[in-house]
Protein backbone atom coordinates (compact mmCIF):
# COMPACT_ATOMS: atom_id res chain seq x y z
CA UNK A 1 0.00 0.00 0.00
CA UNK A 2 1.36 3.25 -0.92
CA UNK A 3 -0.05 5.27 1.86
CA UNK A 4 2.46 7.93 3.32
CA UNK A 5 2.13 7.89 7.01
CA UNK A 6 2.90 11.68 8.56
CA UNK A 7 2.03 11.85 12.58
CA UNK A 8 4.24 15.23 12.32
CA UNK A 9 1.73 16.75 10.18
CA UNK A 10 -0.20 17.42 13.10
CA UNK A 11 2.41 20.49 13.80
CA UNK A 12 2.22 22.03 10.66
CA UNK A 13 0.44 25.40 10.63
CA UNK A 14 -2.80 25.65 9.03
CA UNK A 15 -4.10 28.12 6.79
CA UNK A 16 -5.30 30.55 9.46
CA UNK A 17 -2.33 30.32 11.68
CA UNK A 18 -3.12 27.22 14.04
CA UNK A 19 -1.46 24.19 13.73
CA UNK A 20 -3.69 20.59 13.16
CA UNK A 21 -3.51 19.90 16.26
CA UNK A 22 -4.86 23.11 17.58
CA UNK A 23 -7.30 21.84 15.05
CA UNK A 24 -7.86 18.87 16.70
CA UNK A 25 -8.01 20.21 20.46
CA UNK A 26 -10.56 23.06 20.16
CA UNK A 27 -13.23 20.64 18.26
CA UNK A 28 -12.94 18.34 21.11
CA UNK A 29 -13.59 21.24 23.54
CA UNK A 30 -16.89 21.98 21.02
CA UNK A 31 -17.75 18.30 21.19
CA UNK A 32 -17.70 18.24 24.65
CA UNK A 33 -19.45 21.66 25.61
CA UNK A 34 -22.41 20.84 23.23
CA UNK A 35 -22.54 17.17 24.32
CA UNK A 36 -22.72 18.52 28.32
CA UNK A 37 -24.87 21.59 27.88
CA UNK A 38 -26.99 19.29 25.43
CA UNK A 39 -26.99 16.28 27.97
CA UNK A 40 -28.10 18.43 30.70
CA UNK A 41 -30.97 20.06 28.70
CA UNK A 42 -32.37 16.14 28.30
CA UNK A 43 -31.92 15.42 31.76
CA UNK A 44 -34.50 18.00 32.60
CA UNK A 45 -36.84 17.82 29.84
CA UNK A 46 -36.71 14.09 29.96
CA UNK A 47 -36.62 13.78 33.79
CA UNK A 48 -40.12 16.24 32.99
CA UNK A 49 -41.52 13.98 30.22
CA UNK A 50 -40.58 10.47 31.94
CA UNK A 51 -42.41 11.76 35.26
CA UNK A 52 -45.86 12.97 33.40
CA UNK A 53 -45.80 9.83 31.45
CA UNK A 54 -46.40 7.81 34.69
CA UNK A 55 -48.89 10.13 36.88
CA UNK A 56 -52.55 9.11 36.61
CA UNK A 57 -53.63 12.28 34.51
CA UNK A 58 -54.64 11.15 30.63
CA UNK A 59 -53.52 14.55 29.22
CA UNK A 60 -50.36 14.73 31.02
CA UNK A 61 -49.55 10.81 29.63
CA UNK A 62 -50.61 11.77 25.86
CA UNK A 63 -48.26 14.82 25.84
CA UNK A 64 -45.79 13.08 26.75
CA UNK A 65 -46.45 9.74 24.70
CA UNK A 66 -46.25 12.18 21.77
CA UNK A 67 -43.18 13.88 22.49
CA UNK A 68 -41.85 10.75 22.65
CA UNK A 69 -43.29 9.19 19.52
CA UNK A 70 -42.02 12.15 17.28
CA UNK A 71 -38.38 13.18 18.37
CA UNK A 72 -37.58 9.34 18.13
CA UNK A 73 -39.04 8.60 14.81
CA UNK A 74 -38.00 11.76 12.99
CA UNK A 75 -34.02 10.82 12.31
CA UNK A 76 -30.93 13.71 14.28
CA UNK A 77 -30.03 15.39 11.14
CA UNK A 78 -33.95 15.72 9.97
CA UNK A 79 -34.42 16.90 13.18
CA UNK A 80 -31.36 19.63 13.50
CA UNK A 81 -32.61 20.62 10.06
CA UNK A 82 -35.68 21.41 11.16
CA UNK A 83 -34.72 23.61 13.79
CA UNK A 84 -32.40 25.79 11.79
CA UNK A 85 -34.15 25.91 8.37
CA UNK A 86 -37.90 25.45 9.18
CA UNK A 87 -38.86 26.78 12.64
CA UNK A 88 -37.59 30.41 11.98
CA UNK A 89 -39.17 30.35 8.81
CA UNK A 90 -42.72 29.43 11.02
CA UNK A 91 -42.45 31.92 13.90
CA UNK A 92 -43.73 35.20 13.57
CA UNK A 93 -41.55 37.44 11.51
CA UNK A 94 -39.77 39.02 14.51
CA UNK A 95 -39.23 36.60 16.61
CA UNK A 96 -38.11 34.44 13.16
CA UNK A 97 -35.65 37.20 12.55
CA UNK A 98 -34.02 37.23 16.18
CA UNK A 99 -33.30 33.18 16.03
CA UNK A 100 -32.06 33.90 12.67
CA UNK A 101 -29.80 36.34 13.30
CA UNK A 102 -29.09 37.10 16.72
CA UNK A 103 -29.41 33.68 18.64
CA UNK A 104 -25.87 32.02 18.48
CA UNK A 105 -26.46 28.72 16.21
CA UNK A 106 -24.36 26.45 18.78
CA UNK A 107 -27.79 27.33 21.25
CA UNK A 108 -30.06 25.83 18.38
CA UNK A 109 -27.85 22.86 17.75
CA UNK A 110 -27.53 22.51 21.94
CA UNK A 111 -31.75 22.66 22.13
CA UNK A 112 -31.47 20.02 18.77
CA UNK A 113 -29.53 17.62 20.40
CA UNK A 114 -31.28 18.15 23.86
CA UNK A 115 -34.82 17.71 23.06
CA UNK A 116 -33.46 14.54 20.80
CA UNK A 117 -32.18 13.19 23.70
CA UNK A 118 -35.08 14.08 25.87
CA UNK A 119 -37.16 11.85 23.91
CA UNK A 120 -34.60 8.85 24.98
CA UNK A 121 -34.10 9.60 28.72
CA UNK A 122 -37.88 10.00 29.35
CA UNK A 123 -37.94 6.57 28.09
CA UNK A 124 -35.72 5.18 30.86
CA UNK A 125 -37.03 7.24 33.18
CA UNK A 126 -40.40 5.97 32.95
CA UNK A 127 -39.32 2.61 33.06
CA UNK A 128 -37.42 3.25 36.15
CA UNK A 129 -40.60 4.25 37.64
CA UNK A 130 -42.59 1.58 36.42
CA UNK A 131 -40.28 -0.48 37.94
CA UNK A 132 -41.20 0.21 41.11
CA UNK A 133 -44.02 -1.74 42.90
CA UNK A 134 -47.12 0.23 43.12
CA UNK A 135 -47.10 0.23 46.93
CA UNK A 136 -44.02 2.29 47.14
CA UNK A 137 -46.41 5.13 45.73
CA UNK A 138 -49.60 4.01 47.93
CA UNK A 139 -47.60 3.52 51.05
CA UNK A 140 -46.37 7.29 50.36
CA UNK A 141 -49.82 8.84 49.94
CA UNK A 142 -50.93 6.90 52.86
CA UNK A 143 -47.87 8.92 54.91
CA UNK A 144 -50.15 11.81 53.55
CA UNK A 145 -47.45 12.83 51.15
CA UNK A 146 -48.96 14.53 47.98
CA UNK A 147 -48.48 12.87 44.58
CA UNK A 148 -45.44 15.34 44.01
CA UNK A 149 -44.22 14.54 46.98
CA UNK A 150 -43.90 10.81 45.97
CA UNK A 151 -42.38 11.37 43.26
CA UNK A 152 -39.55 13.51 45.29
CA UNK A 153 -39.41 11.92 48.15
CA UNK A 154 -40.03 8.30 47.73
CA UNK A 155 -39.99 7.46 43.58
CA UNK A 156 -37.73 9.50 41.89
CA UNK A 157 -34.91 8.62 44.27
CA UNK A 158 -34.86 5.07 43.76
CA UNK A 159 -35.90 5.50 40.04
CA UNK A 160 -33.11 7.56 38.69
CA UNK A 161 -30.45 4.84 40.56
CA UNK A 162 -32.13 1.68 38.91
CA UNK A 163 -31.87 3.11 35.25
CA UNK A 164 -28.38 5.11 36.17
CA UNK A 165 -26.63 1.78 33.34
CA UNK A 166 -29.60 2.75 30.75
CA UNK A 167 -28.74 6.84 31.43
CA UNK A 168 -24.87 6.06 31.70
CA UNK A 169 -25.17 4.42 28.04
CA UNK A 170 -27.34 7.40 26.68
CA UNK A 171 -24.66 9.91 28.64
CA UNK A 172 -22.50 8.25 26.25
CA UNK A 173 -24.59 8.35 23.15
CA UNK A 174 -24.34 11.66 23.23
CA UNK A 175 -21.13 12.40 22.51
CA UNK A 176 -21.45 10.57 19.02
CA UNK A 177 -24.72 12.20 18.19
CA UNK A 178 -23.40 15.67 19.00
CA UNK A 179 -21.14 14.75 15.42
CA UNK A 180 -24.09 15.02 13.81
CA UNK A 181 -24.08 18.89 14.39
CA UNK A 182 -20.99 19.31 12.21
CA UNK A 183 -23.93 19.71 9.63
CA UNK A 184 -25.44 22.94 11.08
CA UNK A 185 -22.42 24.43 11.37
CA UNK A 186 -21.07 23.30 14.65
CA UNK A 187 -17.15 23.12 14.37
CA UNK A 188 -17.03 20.59 16.88
CA UNK A 189 -13.92 17.31 16.31
CA UNK A 190 -16.08 15.90 13.37
CA UNK A 191 -16.00 19.10 11.47
CA UNK A 192 -12.30 19.13 11.90
CA UNK A 193 -11.73 15.62 11.51
CA UNK A 194 -13.30 16.42 8.12
CA UNK A 195 -11.51 19.91 7.51
CA UNK A 196 -8.03 18.25 8.33
CA UNK A 197 -8.58 15.05 5.61
CA UNK A 198 -9.63 17.79 2.94
CA UNK A 199 -6.54 20.08 3.86
CA UNK A 200 -4.29 17.15 4.28
CA UNK A 201 -5.19 13.73 3.01
CA UNK A 202 -3.70 12.32 5.92
CA UNK A 203 -6.89 9.91 6.61
CA UNK A 204 -5.45 7.70 9.08
CA UNK A 205 -3.59 9.15 11.35
CA UNK A 206 -6.45 11.65 11.63
CA UNK A 207 -9.06 8.71 11.69
CA UNK A 208 -7.12 7.03 14.77
CA UNK A 209 -6.78 10.22 16.30
CA UNK A 210 -10.54 11.36 16.37
CA UNK A 211 -11.31 7.76 17.23
CA UNK A 212 -9.27 7.54 19.87
CA UNK A 213 -10.68 10.92 21.23
CA UNK A 214 -14.19 10.00 21.03
CA UNK A 215 -13.21 7.00 22.76
CA UNK A 216 -12.06 9.03 25.73
CA UNK A 217 -14.70 10.90 26.28
CA UNK A 218 -17.17 8.58 26.04
CA UNK A 219 -14.89 6.51 28.82
CA UNK A 220 -14.65 9.56 30.36
CA UNK A 221 -18.47 10.07 30.98
CA UNK A 222 -18.38 6.16 31.80
CA UNK A 223 -16.22 6.57 34.85
CA UNK A 224 -18.24 9.50 36.11
CA UNK A 225 -21.15 7.73 35.63
CA UNK A 226 -19.69 4.73 37.53
CA UNK A 227 -18.10 6.50 40.18
CA UNK A 228 -22.28 8.37 40.69
CA UNK A 229 -23.55 4.95 40.44
CA UNK A 230 -20.99 3.32 43.31
CA UNK A 231 -21.69 6.55 45.54
CA UNK A 232 -25.63 5.99 45.43
CA UNK A 233 -26.27 2.43 44.98
CA UNK A 234 -29.42 1.27 47.07
CA UNK A 235 -28.15 -1.57 49.74
CA UNK A 236 -29.43 -4.82 49.69
CA UNK A 237 -30.38 -4.63 45.80
CA UNK A 238 -28.42 -7.17 43.47
CA UNK A 239 -27.55 -4.64 40.99
CA UNK A 240 -25.89 -2.48 43.92
CA UNK A 241 -22.46 -3.60 42.36
CA UNK A 242 -20.80 -3.41 38.88
CA UNK A 243 -21.03 -0.05 37.23
CA UNK A 244 -22.79 -0.49 33.80
CA UNK A 245 -21.34 0.00 30.28
CA UNK B 1 -43.12 33.28 6.03
CA UNK B 2 -45.12 32.59 2.70
CA UNK B 3 -47.73 30.10 1.92
CA UNK B 4 -46.34 26.42 2.29
CA UNK B 5 -46.58 25.51 -1.96
CA UNK B 6 -46.15 21.66 -1.98
CA UNK B 7 -45.77 22.41 -5.63
CA UNK B 8 -41.97 21.96 -5.28
CA UNK B 9 -42.75 18.63 -3.02
CA UNK B 10 -45.15 17.08 -6.13
CA UNK B 11 -42.61 18.43 -8.82
CA UNK B 12 -39.65 16.76 -7.08
CA UNK B 13 -41.38 13.18 -6.24
CA UNK B 14 -39.71 11.29 -8.42
CA UNK B 15 -36.36 12.46 -7.22
CA UNK B 16 -37.68 11.92 -3.74
CA UNK B 17 -38.96 8.53 -4.21
CA UNK B 18 -35.53 7.06 -6.03
CA UNK B 19 -34.21 8.56 -2.87
CA UNK B 20 -36.10 6.95 -0.61
CA UNK B 21 -35.76 3.80 -2.51
CA UNK B 22 -31.82 3.91 -2.08
CA UNK B 23 -32.52 4.54 1.80
CA UNK B 24 -34.49 1.34 2.10
CA UNK B 25 -32.01 -0.54 -0.14
CA UNK B 26 -29.40 0.35 2.38
CA UNK B 27 -31.46 -0.56 5.23
CA UNK B 28 -32.26 -4.13 4.32
CA UNK B 29 -28.77 -5.45 2.55
CA UNK B 30 -27.56 -3.57 6.26
CA UNK B 31 -29.98 -5.53 7.85
CA UNK B 32 -29.33 -9.24 6.29
CA UNK B 33 -25.54 -8.87 6.46
CA UNK B 34 -25.48 -7.22 9.52
CA UNK B 35 -27.03 -9.93 11.39
CA UNK B 36 -25.56 -12.53 9.49
CA UNK B 37 -21.95 -11.20 10.74
CA UNK B 38 -23.87 -9.91 14.23
CA UNK B 39 -24.77 -13.48 14.49
CA UNK B 40 -21.11 -14.76 13.70
CA UNK B 41 -19.55 -12.27 16.30
CA UNK B 42 -21.80 -12.89 18.65
CA UNK B 43 -21.46 -16.67 18.52
CA UNK B 44 -17.39 -15.72 18.28
CA UNK B 45 -18.14 -13.55 21.69
CA UNK B 46 -19.39 -16.55 23.69
CA UNK B 47 -16.86 -19.15 22.06
CA UNK B 48 -14.34 -20.77 24.07
CA UNK B 49 -11.42 -19.79 21.98
CA UNK B 50 -9.85 -16.58 23.79
CA UNK B 51 -8.24 -15.11 20.36
CA UNK B 52 -11.97 -15.26 18.91
CA UNK B 53 -13.43 -13.95 21.84
CA UNK B 54 -10.88 -11.12 21.70
CA UNK B 55 -11.40 -10.41 18.02
CA UNK B 56 -15.68 -9.86 18.83
CA UNK B 57 -14.95 -7.86 21.68
CA UNK B 58 -13.09 -5.34 20.17
CA UNK B 59 -15.23 -5.02 17.04
CA UNK B 60 -17.93 -4.48 18.84
CA UNK B 61 -16.69 -2.01 21.46
CA UNK B 62 -14.68 -0.34 19.09
CA UNK B 63 -17.57 0.46 16.18
CA UNK B 64 -20.07 1.29 19.63
CA UNK B 65 -17.84 3.96 20.60
CA UNK B 66 -17.69 5.73 17.31
CA UNK B 67 -20.11 8.13 15.46
CA UNK B 68 -21.73 6.54 12.99
CA UNK B 69 -20.93 10.00 10.62
CA UNK B 70 -16.96 9.17 11.31
CA UNK B 71 -17.21 5.50 10.06
CA UNK B 72 -18.90 6.75 6.61
CA UNK B 73 -16.47 9.03 6.28
CA UNK B 74 -13.31 7.35 7.31
CA UNK B 75 -14.84 4.23 4.95
CA UNK B 76 -15.50 6.11 1.97
CA UNK B 77 -12.44 6.81 1.72
CA UNK B 78 -10.17 3.94 3.18
CA UNK B 79 -12.23 1.16 1.20
CA UNK B 80 -10.70 2.13 -2.07
CA UNK B 81 -7.20 2.15 0.11
CA UNK B 82 -7.92 -1.25 0.92
CA UNK B 83 -9.10 -2.89 -2.35
CA UNK B 84 -5.91 -1.19 -4.03
CA UNK B 85 -3.86 -3.05 -1.21
CA UNK B 86 -6.28 -6.48 -2.06
CA UNK B 87 -5.98 -6.13 -6.41
CA UNK B 88 -3.20 -3.87 -6.92
CA UNK B 89 -5.33 -1.01 -9.09
CA UNK B 90 -7.16 1.75 -8.45
CA UNK B 91 -11.07 0.80 -8.13
CA UNK B 92 -12.99 3.99 -7.82
CA UNK B 93 -16.02 3.00 -5.19
CA UNK B 94 -18.68 5.44 -5.26
CA UNK B 95 -20.59 7.06 -2.15
CA UNK B 96 -23.74 4.93 -2.44
CA UNK B 97 -21.73 1.60 -2.67
CA UNK B 98 -19.43 2.69 0.27
CA UNK B 99 -22.69 3.08 2.35
CA UNK B 100 -23.31 -0.46 1.99
CA UNK B 101 -20.24 -2.38 3.10
CA UNK B 102 -20.29 0.43 5.75
CA UNK B 103 -23.66 0.18 7.52
CA UNK B 104 -23.77 -3.79 7.09
CA UNK B 105 -19.89 -3.64 9.27
CA UNK B 106 -21.29 -0.92 11.51
CA UNK B 107 -24.65 -1.98 12.20
CA UNK B 108 -23.13 -6.01 13.00
CA UNK B 109 -21.74 -4.53 15.96
CA UNK B 110 -25.23 -3.60 17.22
CA UNK B 111 -27.01 -6.66 16.02
CA UNK B 112 -24.11 -9.05 17.37
CA UNK B 113 -25.26 -7.45 20.78
CA UNK B 114 -28.34 -8.13 20.50
CA UNK B 115 -27.90 -11.97 19.47
CA UNK B 116 -25.70 -12.18 21.67
CA UNK B 117 -28.60 -11.65 24.73
CA UNK B 118 -30.48 -13.48 22.59
CA UNK B 119 -28.34 -17.12 22.52
CA UNK B 120 -27.90 -16.27 26.16
CA UNK B 121 -31.57 -16.02 27.23
CA UNK B 122 -31.45 -19.30 25.45
CA UNK B 123 -31.49 -21.79 28.79
CA UNK B 124 -28.43 -24.36 28.74
CA UNK B 125 -30.40 -27.69 28.96
CA UNK B 126 -31.12 -26.63 25.13
CA UNK B 127 -27.41 -27.41 24.44
CA UNK B 128 -26.87 -30.18 26.08
CA UNK B 129 -30.04 -32.05 24.76
CA UNK B 130 -28.73 -30.93 21.66
CA UNK B 131 -25.12 -32.85 21.86
CA UNK B 132 -26.87 -35.80 23.70
CA UNK B 133 -28.73 -36.16 20.33
CA UNK B 134 -25.23 -36.62 18.78
CA UNK B 135 -25.35 -33.17 16.96
CA UNK B 136 -22.33 -31.30 16.51
CA UNK B 137 -21.70 -27.61 17.56
CA UNK B 138 -22.44 -26.19 14.49
CA UNK B 139 -26.11 -28.28 14.47
CA UNK B 140 -26.75 -27.21 17.54
CA UNK B 141 -26.41 -23.76 16.91
CA UNK B 142 -28.14 -23.93 13.90
CA UNK B 143 -30.91 -25.91 14.58
CA UNK B 144 -31.54 -25.70 18.27
CA UNK B 145 -30.09 -22.51 19.79
CA UNK B 146 -30.32 -19.44 16.72
CA UNK B 147 -33.90 -20.30 16.07
CA UNK B 148 -34.60 -19.32 19.59
CA UNK B 149 -32.69 -17.11 19.90
CA UNK B 150 -33.58 -15.27 16.49
CA UNK B 151 -37.19 -15.28 17.58
CA UNK B 152 -36.69 -13.93 21.08
CA UNK B 153 -34.41 -11.11 19.78
CA UNK B 154 -36.87 -10.72 16.71
CA UNK B 155 -38.62 -7.52 18.17
CA UNK B 156 -35.25 -5.58 19.13
CA UNK B 157 -33.59 -6.83 16.07
CA UNK B 158 -36.81 -5.05 14.03
CA UNK B 159 -36.44 -2.30 16.59
CA UNK B 160 -33.05 -1.27 15.39
CA UNK B 161 -33.69 -1.95 12.02
CA UNK B 162 -35.63 1.32 12.12
CA UNK B 163 -32.82 3.14 14.06
CA UNK B 164 -31.03 1.97 10.78
CA UNK B 165 -33.48 3.21 8.48
CA UNK B 166 -32.89 6.68 10.38
CA UNK B 167 -29.29 6.44 10.56
CA UNK B 168 -28.86 5.95 6.59
CA UNK B 169 -29.80 9.98 6.05
CA UNK B 170 -26.30 10.30 7.71
CA UNK B 171 -25.02 9.61 4.49
CA UNK B 172 -25.60 13.39 3.81
CA UNK B 173 -21.62 13.41 5.19
CA UNK B 174 -20.39 11.77 1.88
CA UNK B 175 -22.95 13.41 -0.29
CA UNK B 176 -25.02 10.30 -1.33
CA UNK B 177 -28.61 10.48 -2.52
CA UNK B 178 -30.75 8.87 0.28
CA UNK B 179 -34.31 10.33 0.76
CA UNK B 180 -32.84 12.97 3.22
CA UNK B 181 -30.11 13.82 0.77
CA UNK B 182 -32.00 14.11 -2.02
CA UNK B 183 -34.60 16.77 -0.76
CA UNK B 184 -31.55 18.79 0.50
CA UNK B 185 -30.52 18.76 -3.01
CA UNK B 186 -33.65 19.43 -4.29
CA UNK B 187 -33.61 22.70 -1.58
CA UNK B 188 -30.17 23.78 -2.63
CA UNK B 189 -31.53 24.40 -6.13
CA UNK B 190 -35.01 25.87 -5.51
CA UNK B 191 -34.96 27.20 -2.13
CA UNK B 192 -37.93 25.54 -0.66
CA UNK B 193 -36.70 24.67 2.85
CA UNK B 194 -39.69 24.60 4.52
CA UNK B 195 -41.70 22.63 2.28
CA UNK B 196 -39.01 20.10 1.55
CA UNK B 197 -37.39 19.47 5.17
CA UNK B 198 -41.03 19.31 6.60
CA UNK B 199 -42.02 16.67 3.79
CA UNK B 200 -38.99 14.75 4.81
CA UNK B 201 -39.51 14.85 8.68
CA UNK B 202 -43.45 13.78 8.15
CA UNK B 203 -42.44 11.17 5.70
CA UNK B 204 -39.93 9.71 8.16
CA UNK B 205 -42.40 9.75 10.81
CA UNK B 206 -44.86 8.22 9.55
CA UNK B 207 -42.96 5.43 8.34
CA UNK B 208 -41.02 4.57 11.49
CA UNK B 209 -44.14 5.33 13.40
CA UNK B 210 -46.45 2.78 11.82
CA UNK B 211 -43.26 0.35 11.74
CA UNK B 212 -42.26 0.56 15.18
CA UNK B 213 -46.45 0.24 16.24
CA UNK B 214 -46.12 -3.16 14.19
CA UNK B 215 -43.06 -4.30 15.88
CA UNK B 216 -45.05 -4.04 19.14
CA UNK B 217 -47.64 -5.79 17.73
CA UNK B 218 -45.62 -8.45 16.87
CA UNK B 219 -43.82 -8.46 20.17
CA UNK B 220 -47.09 -9.85 21.50
CA UNK B 221 -47.48 -12.65 19.13
CA UNK B 222 -43.93 -14.04 18.77
CA UNK B 223 -43.56 -14.12 22.49
CA UNK B 224 -42.72 -17.72 23.56
CA UNK B 225 -45.16 -19.06 26.21
CA UNK B 226 -42.79 -20.47 28.98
Amino acid sequence: MNYHWDWLFFFQEADDGLKYYEWVVSGAAWTTGVSLAALVLALVLGSLLGVMRTTPHRALVAIGDTYVDVFRNVPLIVQLFLWFFVVPELLPKGLGDWVKQDLPYYVTAVVGLGLYTAARIAEQVKSGIHSLPRGQRFAGLALGLTEWQTYRCVRLPMAYRIVLPALTSEAMNIFKNSAVTYAVGILELYFQYKQIIEKTSQVLEITIVATALYFALAYGMNQTLALIERRTRVPGLIAGGKGGH
Amino acid sequence: MNDFDFAVVLDNWRFLAEGLRYTAQVTVVAMVGGILLGTVLALMRLSSMRPLQWFATIYVDFFRSVPLVQVILAFYLILPLLLQMLTGQMIPLGADKSAYVTFMVFEAAYYSEIMRSGIQSVSRGQVAAGYAMGFTYGQTMRFVVLPQAFRNMLPVLLTQTIVLFQDVSLVYAIGATDFFGAADKITQRDLRPVEMYTTVAVVYFLICFSLSRLVKRLQSRVAIIR
